[in-house]
């Protein structure tokens, strides 16, 4: 799952449906390895007792996970070098067990000198297709 | 817990130093590991994850805030290319804003940050912008 998906579609158009990208399911040792990985030591990742004294119920998982799946997508989707831009907003609280699936549908194209630029709209849905992080992004398709 | 004094709009514009980061090819591999993005050139430690960036932390002075009462509200990058591994970025913070407004818990405090990321040869590399909502 590693090439750029979408080489291999000269059929897109504004409203086109991208092929979604389903991720295993988050645990509470993926939030403690992404709290050492991306520096985010904030315990409400990471610890049941401090997330309770904020009001939770327990740990939630970092927005910035959530993001790095949609940016994993990106890549899968158009390749590494091809991404030109992210744009999310945090709307649901993720929790572990979740599992998040990736979506985009293009919302146009536009020609520049690297060639044509699909503009995206993307998200992330839990199990219960609850979108959680939402947004925009843009990729190169050279 | 400590409750820092608030946020004010004296803050904006203020911004941290410039801080060299190195892109480490272990560290390339480890936030790929955690993410368990499988994009082959990122599992191999060569090309950074889009949000690799969010590993660059700095400070900016006076802003402060009790960690657990933020929320991160939105997160943007734009890129000129992917960050790899060897990489050398010198990147800076600012507040680009400051302003409160009523939500459903009460008064919020909105904190916009302006990120960039330019190489040893002063290109841009990235940008990024924050909106963390503190309550």
């Amino acid at each position: 799952m590693t090439g750029p998906v979408l080489a291999a579609r000269p059929d897109l158009e504004s409203g086109s449906v991208l092929p979604d990208l389903r991720k295993p399911p988050i645990t509470k040792m993926q939030l403690v390895k992404y709290a050492g990985a991306s520096g985010d030591y904030n315990l409400i990742h990471t610890d049941d007792e401090t997330a309770r004294t904020v009001g939770l119920e327990g740990v939630i998982a970092h927005g910035m996970l959530s993001m790095a799946f949609l940016g994993e997508y990106l890549c899968w989707l158009a390749g590494p070098e091809s991404v030109r831009r992210l744009s999310v907003r945090f709307v649901e609280m993720v929790r572990p067990g979740d599992t998040l699936t990736c979506r985009a549908r293009v919302k146009e194209q536009t020609t520049g000198d690297a060639g044509r630029r699909l503009h995206l709209e993307v998200w992330a849905e839990n199990q219960r297709a609850e979108r959680v992080t939402v947004g925009e992004a843009e990729v190169d398709i050279t | 817990m400590d409750h820092p004094a608030p946020l004010s709009s004296e803050l904006i514009g203020r911004e941290s130093d410039v801080v060299l980061f190195e892109v480490e090819r272990g560290a390339i591999r480890k936030f790929a590991d955690a993410v368990q993005d499988q994009t082959a050139a990122c599992v191999r430690g060569d090309v950074a994850p889009p949000t690799f960036p969010t590993t660059f932390r700095m400070t900016i002075p006076g802003v402060t805030f009790d960690l657990a009462r933020v929320l991160h509200g939105a997160q943007e990058y734009r890129y000129e290319r992917p960050l790899r591994a060897g990489d050398r970025v010198r990147c800076r913070v600012r507040v680009a804003d400051v302003y409160r407004r009523q939500g459903r818990l009460g008064e919020m405090t909105f904190l916009i940050l302006a990120m960039d990321g330019t190489d040893e040869s002063g290109n841009p590399v990235f940008s990024g912008t924050t909106t963390a909502i503190l309550r």
